[in-house]
């Protein structure tokens, strides 16, 4: 074990050993079952919302005004035990609303709901893992360097609070009046509105990871390996790569993920101010807000998009815990 | 430390009075309108009297002066009139009657001092969102704990998977759930917060509990998963440290070693986030309180936002960014209690 | 008194079975406490201060106008003995003045009489320069009002009235005391908090504890001009929240009496119906929800002169277009999705009361797709490249669509956009913050007035039951522009001569049949210049709990108008 605080050392063999590390991280990221069960599922629903609406090609905003309020199939089950066969095999009769057209049902105006989740999906993975890499990288910039160097801590750190006070809704009215036109101008209506909440969202919530690498780094650079690697003269860029940003991975990832729930979420709530895609534009957030008053009639409504959020950050979790693991020098040594 | 604080306490007037502006100028930026909500019905012309006598007419520097002035120099004089007149503290001195008719910060939409809404607002926000807040710390920190100590246990696994899945879920549908299973199903709660609601006896403290349940359930949940994650992930990184098997080695109680000496030095982000949410139980809680109609700070906050009330706003955001920057200056105090070795001088 | 037998008998109707004698007889107070749930919540009760419907139907339980609106849009004497008539001699020949008077031994609830002093205070109040009244435009043409004695007024005109009922009736007019509130004129208004959020009135109740945007505890007011009236000893009137909520708490719950305002899907009203702890109630009166479609080019590349007058729409000023695009909506499905008994399929932007609503358009209330598509053809918009939008003369049939930020008006706007693209109309959606929306800031390109998009589409309405200053709304003067601050009425800049002399016309007619007549006309011209496309004509739905009796839902005054009359059955 104590060979691992060779870590904390400036090792000299670098070239061969770097790529030998990496190697290292893989090899222990596979020993973590959870990460590994949390990668596949991670994979799959990417997989899936990306590849989804090309072999289930009902158009997400279609809507069929003859099937309305439409039940999933799996609705069946609530039929007494003589009549599921026959309901599964000829939907249209039975005494529950289904039919195979729509498995999954569809909403008060008739649209699938199966082919809004997948293409809802897009959106909301892409707008979650966008916001949340902006989030991230620059709180993790700021905090650093507001740990790291005690003479610009004050300024970021006041810039910190300034961001924490704003008040998330006027800026956002602010930056759509101001970027709206010129952004959908240069990326198209959709494009550029994707821009504007994930920097929206990015923006707004850098701070608690700032704050949190922060304390972290103003604990770390006391520590003695990095009071040893610096009197050997290393320089800091080096330091902070090398030795003070893989001791402060853990609080990164649980920010990463929960960050992802609050960008998905956030995006749904400013959607539903109007700040958001075009309102036939269906993600997760707002498919499980608009289902929330039909919960206690079609609880499915609330139950897929719910799950699938719960199911990505849980996945996102695991990959986290994996990847903190294997990163951890002395666990990975064992 | 003592010339640390001393020095961050001074630089926090310009700080504070930079945030102000900034944020009236965010507001005064922002599209919209005091009159979105008086109904089409009343015409134009009306309406533009109406921002008139809202003062609208005046520029916005000379706004903002006032604003300065009302809230940092009359304000404080009706403050210390009270508190030498009504309050038990300092009521036993003479009444200062300093404050003399002049306008305080007048709310758009109520045209009374914004002042004393708020004040109406804090018994529920502090009950509420306070109580709700202070639970969910007590829980966290154990949980945390426990499932970085026994990492992968059965514990720590459906500690995870309960805490991701409650920070996931959103408090607008968590909210309903729980209104639909306690009030709707099982008829044990209210579903509506009675903000007149006054604690005498016992009695009438039940009632309080019964309708602070399901909102303090809600709310501790969200800040329970985040802070849990949080002191696992600190626990786990201070656990594998050599200090850790150096107590173990001189015989020190896995008691001590775990709950002293681990517990101190995995506290730093913990007492960061614990320091970024004490400011947001006085912002309240936007979405549950509007679920469970608690009307506490957080749901006068979103009402003045939506009629563009800007007083109303720009003072509660601006208490706000007090106690942020005073909380932030706590932590970072409390850094250097945990770990000494930290030094900003 | 004709007002007495109308109530008893709609009151009589409504609880149709059970202990009708004993529920209206008996002292004040008898039935306890009322619990009502506005889910927005009031943030004053001085309703001259605000104008929101919120703040108007909190302070009707306190202070009172002259004349109420009943549900059938019929005026009935409220604190005025009578309603003047040029038959009774109430209202002068030349239709120059007014004449009411109070009814005998009305008392303030602090126990001093009602007098023509207060009402002739009201006026100088709401008309003060400096105040910011939300009401003042009711005493539009007023030049004065006078005391003939302690309880006559005479309200004088300074050109002649032909509808003179506005100056204190409607529950937007009420009358508040002299007494409390002269201190409180003009810009001293807000320093009046305490008149403000506790006014004095003469109606069924009296604050004792107001909460800005909270709650609101009223108790039966001891000096009510009518014996053992109202029912109730409180009233606890609570907000916030919103519309689901509050019908969940009288529908399911059962934790309320009353709730206001609930627009919510279809079904899921009906869902909660179905619990049997109360029922939905809905008044109509004149909201529409509607289209208008932008007569002028709101092309961003226009720069200053965008949505003006100078450039006329490329397609949208062409009648068959937005006839076509009005064939294509089926709005008995809009009706079903989004409002179903709170909404009515309409042709009209008239649609109340029933003399003034016109019959000549009603073609409209049944889709007609194969029409709108041969019209199209005619009009010259066919589609040469075969990309599902029609063109013509190298323009395309392309519109920006917005709305405020609402569950149905979302929902309205997915179908309306699914039958025009089915059509060969290429359509944008775009929601916006309802603050920004109705907001009249200058400075946000997304107000409904700027109007920076081809159609948008909100309800109107308008107060009262005279529809004099709503179809003057859409004269060439009100049309927003640069010059006026984007201010005015006339979101679709529709313009002609023609209907600008008919406005005139009214404005100088006083028989009834008459106006009518000319309102029709009105509103016939601007449906067949396709300017405006309403949808449905929508009503107000509230929820009460079975046990409460004497509603009389009523959406053309406040729709608790007759909370005097309220009492406690068995549900």
């Amino acid at each position: 074990m104590t060979d691992q605080t060779a870590t904390a050392d400036p090792a000299p063999v670098k070239a061969a050993k770097e790529r030998g590390q990496w190697a290292d991280v893989w090899a222990q990221f596979r020993t973590h079952k959870g990460a590994l069960i949390g990668s596949g599922v991670f994979l799959t629903i990417v997989a899936t919302v990306l590849f989804g609406p090309y072999i289930w090609t009902v158009d997400p905003g279609y809507q069929d005004f003859r099937s309305r309020n439409m039940r999933h199939i799996l609705a069946c089950f609530s039929l007494p035990w003589g009549e599921i066969a026959s309901c599964f095999t000829s939907p249209d009769t039975a005494a529950v609303n289904v039919t195979w057209v729509h498995p999954l049902g569809t909403d008060n105006i008739g649209r699938d709901t199966l082919a809004r989740l997948l293409f809802g999906g897009r959106i909301s993975m892409a707008v979650g893992l966008t916001a949340m890499a902006i989030a991230l990288l620059l709180g993790t910039l700021i905090g650093i360097l507001s740990g790291y160097f005690r003479r610009i801590d004050g300024p970021l750190m006041r810039l910190t609070d300034l961001f924490l006070a704003l008040p998330l809704l006027p800026l956002l009215l602010v930056m759509v009046l101001l970027f709206r036109e010129r952004l959908s101008s240069a990326f198209g209506p959709e494009g550029g509105i994707f821009i504007l909440i994930v920097c929206g969202i990015g923006i707004t919530s850098w701070m608690p990871t700032a704050r949190i690498v922060r304390g972290d780094v103003l604990a770390l650079k006391e520590r003695e390996f990095v009071l040893a690697a610096r009197s050997i003269g290393t320089r800091p860029a080096r330091m902070i790569l090398r030795h003070v940003l893989p001791n402060v991975m853990s609080p990164i990832m649980v920010s990463a993920t929960l960050g992802i729930a609050t960008a998905i979420i956030t995006e749904s709530a400013l959607s539903f101010l109007g700040l958001g895609f075009p309102p036939d534009f269906p993600t997760w957030g707002r498919l499980l807000n608009d289902g929330v008053q039909y919960m206690q009639q079609y609880p499915e409504r609330v139950v897929w998009p719910g799950a699938l959020i719960s199911v990505v950050v849980l996945s996102v979790n695991y990959i986290g815990d994996g990847l903190r693991d294997a990163l951890d020098p002395r666990i990975r040594g064992l | 430390m003592l010339t640390f604080t001393i020095r961050r306490l001074l630089t926090a007037v310009p700080t504070l009075l930079f945030i102000s502006l900034v944020i009236f100028l965010l507001l005064e930026l922002a599209p919209g309108d005091p009159m979105a909500q008086v109904p089409l019905t009343v015409p134009p012309e009306v309406k533009q009297r109406m921002r008139e006598a809202l003062g609208l007419g005046e520029p916005v520097p000379v706004r903002f002066y006032k604003w300065l002035v009302q809230m940092f120099w009359i304000e404080p004089k009706v403050f210390i009139d009270w508190m030498t007149r009504d309050s038990w503290l300092l009521g036993w001195l003479p009444d200062t009657a300093l404050y003399s008719g002049e306008q305080r910060v007048i709310s758009w939409q109520t045209r009374s001092p914004v002042m004393d809404i708020i004040v109406q607002r804090l018994p529920q926000t502090l009950w509420v969102v306070g109580m709700a807040y202070v639970i969910g710390v007590l829980i966290a920190l154990p949980i945390g704990i426990i499932s970085a100590y026994r990492q992968y246990s059965v514990f720590d696994q459906v500690g995870t998977f309960v805490s991701m899945i409650g920070f996931s879920i959103p408090p607008f549908f968590s909210g309903v759930v729980v209104i639909v299973i306690f009030s709707v199903q099982l008829g044990w709660f209210p579903s509506i917060y009675d903000t007149t609601h006054r604690v005498v006896d016992w009695e009438t403290f039940k009632v309080q509990i019964s309708q602070m349940v399901m909102p303090v359930m809600v709310l501790a949940l969200q800040t329970t998963a985040q802070i849990s994650r949080f002191m696992r992930a600190s626990m786990l990184d201070n656990l594998g440290q050599d200090y850790v098997r150096t107590a173990r080695a001189k015989g020190m109680r896995e008691r001590t070693v775990v709950l002293i000496h681990v517990l101190r030095n995995s506290m730093i982000p913990v007492v960061t986030v614990i320091a970024l949410g004490v400011p947001s139980i006085f912002g309240g809680a936007i979405i549950t309180e509007q679920i469970f109609k608690v009307n506490g700070i957080g749901q006068l906050f979103i009402t003045a936002l939506k009629a563009n009330d800007l007083p109303m706003v720009l003072t509660v955001a601006f208490i706000f960014a007090f106690l942020i920057v005073l909380f932030n200056l706590i932590a970072d105090v409390l850094y250097g209690v945990l770990d000494p070795r930290i030094r900003y001088d | 008194m004709k007002l007495r037998t109308a109530l008893f008998g709609a009151a009589a109707s409504i609880a149709a079975t059970g202990a009708w004698a004993d529920a209206h007889e008996g002292e004040r107070g008898r039935d306890g406490q009322l619990n009502i749930i506005y889910w927005q919540a009031p943030s004053t009760l001085n309703p001259f201060l605000s104008g929101g419907t919120k703040e108007v139907e909190s302070a009707s339980l306190i202070i009172e106008p002259l004349v109420r609106f009943n549900p059938q849009g019929e005026m009935v004497a409220w604190l005025a003995e009578d309603i003047p008539t040029v038959e009774n001699g109430g209202v002068a020949e030349d239709l120059t003045s007014i004449t009411w008077t109070l009814k005998e031994g009305v008392q303030w609830s602090d126990g001093t009489p009602l007098t023509s002093e207060d009402v002739i205070f009201t006026w100088e109040y709401c008309t003060h320069p400096e105040g910011g009244c939300a009401q003042s435009s009711y005493f539009d043409g007023v030049s004065d009002v006078v005391a003939v004695d302690d309880r006559t007024i005479r309200v004088e005109f300074s050109s002649p009235k032909p509808f003179p009922y506005t100056a204190f009736v409607g529950s937007e007019s009420p009358i508040i005391q002299k007494a409390q509130f002269q201190e409180c004129l003009g810009a001293r208004a807000p320093e009046c908090t305490d008149a403000n959020f506790g006014p004095i009135g003469t109606g069924p109740f009296v604050v004792t504890d107001f909460r800005p945007n909270d709650v609101v505890t009223y108790e039966a007011n001891p000096n009510f001009r009518e014996e053992g009236k109202p029912a109730f000893a409180s009233v606890n009137f609570k907000g916030g929240g919103d519309a689901l909520a509050a019908a969940r708490s009288v529908l399911e719950t059962g934790e309320f009496d009353y709730a206001w305002n609930l627009q919510l899907a279809p079904e899921v009203l009906d869902q909660l119906a179905a619990a049997g702890n109360g029922q939905v109630v809905t008044a109509f009166a004149t909201s529409v929800e509607r289209l208008h479609l932008n007569q002028t080019d709101p092309d961003a590349s226009l720069g200053e002169g965008r949505a003006t007058m100078d450039h006329p729409h490329p397609f949208l000023t062409d009648p068959r277009v937005g006839q076509a695009l009005s064939m294509a909506i089926d709005r008995q499905l809009i009706v079903d999705v989004g409002y179903g008994a709170a909404g009515q399929v309409t042709c009209n932007v008239l649609p109340a009361p029933e003399a003034y609503a016109s019959t000549a358009n009603d073609a409209c209330k049944t889709q007609d797709m194969e029409g709108a598509k041969a019209l199209l053809e005619e009009a010259g918009w066919t589609d040469e490249d075969g990309d599902g939008v029609r063109e013509k003369d190298g323009e395309r049939l392309s519109v920006l669509y917005q709305t405020s930020t609402n569950a149905v008006r979302q929902d309205t706007q997915a179908i309306i956009k699914q039958l025009w693209e089915e059509l060969g109309v290429e359509v944008e959606l775009r929601n916006i913050d309802a603050s920004v929306f109705f907001g009249g800031d200058p400075g946000s390109p997304d107000t409904f007035q700027k109007f920076f998009a081809d159609i948008e589409m909100y309800t109107n309405n308008f107060a009262g039951v005279d529809p004099e200053a709503y179809m003057a709304n859409w004269r060439c003067s009100e049309i927003p522009s640069p010059e006026t601050q984007w201010q005015g009425s006339n979101i679709q800049r529709f313009c002609s001569e023609e209907y600008d002399a008919l406005v005139t016309q009214m404005s100088e007619t006083a028989g009834l049949e008459e106006r009518a007549e000319l309102a029709k006309q009105m509103n016939d011209m601007i449906m067949q210049s396709y300017s405006i496309i309403p949808l449905v004509h929508r009503g107000n739905p509230s929820a009460h709990a079975n046990s409460l009796g004497g509603i009389e839902m009523n959406d053309w005054d406040a729709e608790i108008w007759n909370i005097k009359d309220w009492y406690r059955q068995d549900g």
